[in-house]
């Protein structure tokens, strides 16, 4: 059966930054299955077309939120919807972040801008089972401190260090001003025992991945998720190939192992 | 080693080195919002930080300093010691409870001067650490999380 | 089970009867003809329309029909349509949206159009690049349900290749220009001096069916042999060849090769080699809306990894450069593809050589990177 958009109203819609808008999401009708951290839907805006978004929470209820930033036609169409408002949604769609193999160890999240949005469910996840995960850490890197994505959930995580940089500071910021990597060396873990999840643009996924490397956190326990145009989410379109990988079925989520030799290929 | 281990001092430094270099440094505290050096100023001292952060800044009339770069656990607060004419460039203060190893630059740039093996690792160690300084502040002059503009009309 | 049915023999009659009962069924019959000054592919009234009497001259960026003095149907190869075009078409509606009222939206699935073909003189070549859209478009997690149900309903009669042409190079990519399994019958063209005859073979009960209505005799052991003698020979005929090297990783190691900037100074990245290839697949999707606003469909096309549009990501394509999208098309269809889908993504029916205005020759790309390679490794000794 071709999958055909499943109508889901606005039930709240929170601005996050000048350009960024979490929308949540409720079945009008039937429900789609279960989406996992990691996973994305495509979402269709009416007479405009559809984009890949990755779930930024997922309730028991069915409810899903997806925060979206207004970058092309479909987004600025989503980023102006009211509660109320109906959306399509297909999905869910791709892999996960995978967190349950990092059972025992230490959880290192590095999210660059609206990268936080796919990695909240998965900080929420392990922050439900402190019995699970050895220390939860989450370092947040964005260009000004309005454009953190939920920051007023952030600090309220009871997590092992979470740690906010920002590159360029207002005058009232009394936190990190830099480059996210820089909080590497103030998050507790002991690099071989070390699950790092991390998503943001495609040169901050390539330095901190990088950087976890040399620090010895095995190159295979580095998941990153990665980015490509993509139309169908179904494995017949070729658009999000990038090399051998066809990003919908065996992605978005990578190993740094996998993906760091695409990643070094210029416009492959 | 990895960079970003090579950048602390005793990462990069031989024992030997690392403990001459540490027989003149002494143990300093800063109270948050506590000015460690400024723009200008005569370029005598260098830390490394134990706990806490410092904030490298730039005077701007009429306005709050602007922070350039925070520092945190392990890192090198100035550089500026080392080249002549060892003024600061920039200026730095305690944003939360600092401490730190404060080193006496006079005596380090003597030790270098006496010793051109000690020099050569002291020299190496804080190029890196200005390498590394100009590849972030790059990285970020690129804006990374602005939207780019569409390079083709659509 | 009849399809072990013995083989048969056709004469021109019978492959006209043949075409007139598979009409007769309600089949849409589709082979090929003469139109255009091309032979393409077009629905059959009967099996005259076929181009008896046609060959074709063929060179990298050349396409010429001949005449024959034998009056063979089959005596042409690949044309610059494939049989995607019906089963995978260039446009299809996927689903619509209505607005119902302010706040609400109903989505329509449609149902895909599937007439009942029946494909007459499938290239050995072609029925290998059906079997590899076949595992695309079918055989994943997902289904494309338009192509899975035009196929499943598609009787295929494959031709077998006895003139294999100056751009063909089939058996370098493992194929050959016999009919591998998977048609319902495949036919095999004799003209000599025992006249004009097919030979049958029966791959499917359907194909025994059909062939039972159709007036036919059993094979003579002279005419069984005579066809494969042709098929064998034409084995040795083929105009080109890929170089004998295991082109997985040959391109795997050669993402960097300069060679890309060679076949980019003459690419004109018009997409034509996507075209007409018959695997080639991707597609992109655009949504129409009517005047009103409150009624919207959503189109699959297919699309070009040589289109800027193809890797645009919010700010600008990926693959910029006329460089990296050859490098993407050639690596995809001889490499990545492996991984993908388990298969190569080459048949070998030299259509994009034919058909590339700037008279690109895939097999002498190949064949300049092995080069490039083996030069390197003398290098590094």
């Amino acid at each position: 059966m071709t999958a055909v958009p499943v109508p889901h109203r606005v039930v709240a819609r929170r601005p996050e930054t000048a350009d960024t808008v979490t929308l949540h999401l409720e079945p009008v009708g039937a429900a789609l299955p279960d989406f996992a951290p990691g996973q994305f839907a495509m979402v269709h805006s009416f007479g405009r077309g559809e984009i890949p978004v990755s779930v930024s929470s997922v309730q028991a209820t069915g409810g899903l939120a997806h925060t979206i930033r207004s970058v092309g036609a479909v987004s600025d169409g989503l980023c102006a919807m009211r509660v109320g408002d109906v959306v399509g949604l297909r999905g869910p769609y791709g892999n996960t972040w995978e967190l349950e193999r990092a059972y025992g160890c230490d959880v290192l999240v590095v999210a660059g801008g609206i990268g936080l949005a796919p990695l909240r469910p998965l900080i929420l996840s392990a922050l439900a089972e402190p019995a699970a995960y050895r220390r939860v850490s989450v370092l947040v890197g964005a260009r000004t401190p309005g454009d953190v994505i939920g920051r007023q959930e952030i600090d309220g995580w009871p997590t092992a260090f979470t740690g906010v940089t920002v590159d360029q500071p207002g005058a009232d910021w009394r936190r990190d001003v830099g480059v996210v990597t820089q909080l590497l060396g103030r998050a507790p873990f002991e690099p071989d025992g070390t699950w790092a999840f991390v998503c943001g643009p495609e040169p901050m996924i390539r330095a901190t991945a990088r950087e976890l490397a040399e620090r010895g956190v095995p190159r295979d326990r580095i998941r990153v998720s990665l980015e490509r145009n993509m139309r169908c989410a179904t494995g017949h379109c070729g658009h999000c190939q990038l090399g051998p990988l066809l990003l919908c079925q065996v992605g978005p989520v990578a190993n740094w192992a996998q993906a760091e030799p695409l990643l070094s290929v210029r416009e492959l | 080693m990895p960079p970003s281990l090579a950048l602390r001092m005793n990462h990069a430094l031989p024992v030997e080195h690392r403990e001459r270099l540490l027989r003149v440094g002494h143990e300093v505290s800063f109270r948050p919002g506590a000015r460690m050096f400024d723009e200008g100023g005569h370029a005598n001292r260098f830390w490394i930080i134990r706990d806490g952060t410092a904030a490298l800044d730039m005077h701007v009339p009429g306005r709050r300093p602007p922070v350039i770069e925070t520092l945190g656990v392990g890192d090198l607060v100035g550089w500026s010691w080392l080249y002549e004419p060892y003024v600061w460039q920039l200026g730095a203060e305690a944003l939360r409870q600092l401490r730190a190893h404060e080193f006496d630059a006079v005596a380090v740039r003597l030790m270098c001067l006496k010793d051109p093996e000690f020099g050569r690792t002291v020299e190496h160690w804080v190029g890196r650490v200005l390498a590394h300084r100009l590849n972030a502040a790059r990285a970020r002059l690129v804006d990374l999380y602005g939207i780019y503009e569409t390079k083709e009309p659509r | 089970m009849t399809a072990t049915a013995a083989p048969a023999v056709l004469d021109r009659d019978g492959l006209n009867a043949l075409v007139a009962a598979l009409v007769a069924q309600g089949r849409t019959v589709i082979g090929p003809t003469v139109r255009d000054g091309a032979v393409g592919l077009a629905e059959l009234a009967s099996a005259d329309e076929l181009p008896y009497g046609w060959g074709v001259e063929l060179d990298a960026g050349r396409y010429r029909l001949v005449r024959r003095e034998d009056g063979a149907a089959f005596a042409h190869s690949a044309g610059p349509q494939s049989w995607k075009s019906y089963l995978h078409p260039s446009r299809e509606r996927l689903w619509s949206a209505d607005r119902t009222s302010e706040a609400e939206i109903a989505y329509t699935a449609h149902e895909p159009e599937a007439p009942s073909y029946a494909f007459l003189g499938v290239r050995p070549c072609d029925l290998r690049a059906i079997a590899i859209q076949d595992r695309v478009l079918t055989g994943g997690r997902y289904a494309d349900d338009g192509y899975g149900k035009r196929r499943r309903t598609a009787l295929l009669i494959a031709a077998e290749c006895t003139e294999p042409g100056a751009t063909c190079f089939c058996v370098s990519t493992g194929g050959g220009p016999s009919a591998d399994p998977g048609y319902d019958l495949a036919l095999t063209e004799i003209v000599d001096e025992e006249g004009h005859r097919f030979l049958v073979r029966v791959g499917s009960d359907e194909g025994a069916e059909l062939l039972e209505r159709t007036p036919h005799r059993t094979a003579d052991p002279v005419t069984q042999q005579t066809a494969r003698a042709a098929v064998d020979a034409a084995r040795d005929r083929m105009g080109r060849a890929l170089p004998p090297v295991d082109l997985r990783s040959l391109m795997g190691a050669s993402l960097d090769a300069e060679r890309w900037d060679d076949v980019a100074a003459r690419c004109l990245t018009c997409g034509n080699c996507t075209m007409v290839c018959p695997t080639c697949f991707c597609t992109t999707t655009e949504e129409i809306t009517d005047l009103t606003g409150d009624h919207t469909e959503r189109w699959q096309r297919w699309d070009s990894c040589f289109d800027l549009d193809f890797s645009y990501l919010h700010g600008g394509p990926v693959r910029s450069s006329a460089r990296s999208r050859y490098r993407q098309w050639l690596t995809h269809k001889l490499s990545t593809w492996h991984d993908q889908f388990g298969t190569t993504g080459c048949v070998g029916c030299g259509r994009c050589v034919t058909w590339c205005p700037a008279g690109i020759d895939i097999t002498e790309e190949v064949a300049a990177l092995d080069a490039e390679r083996a030069a390197l490794g003398t290098e590094t000794d």
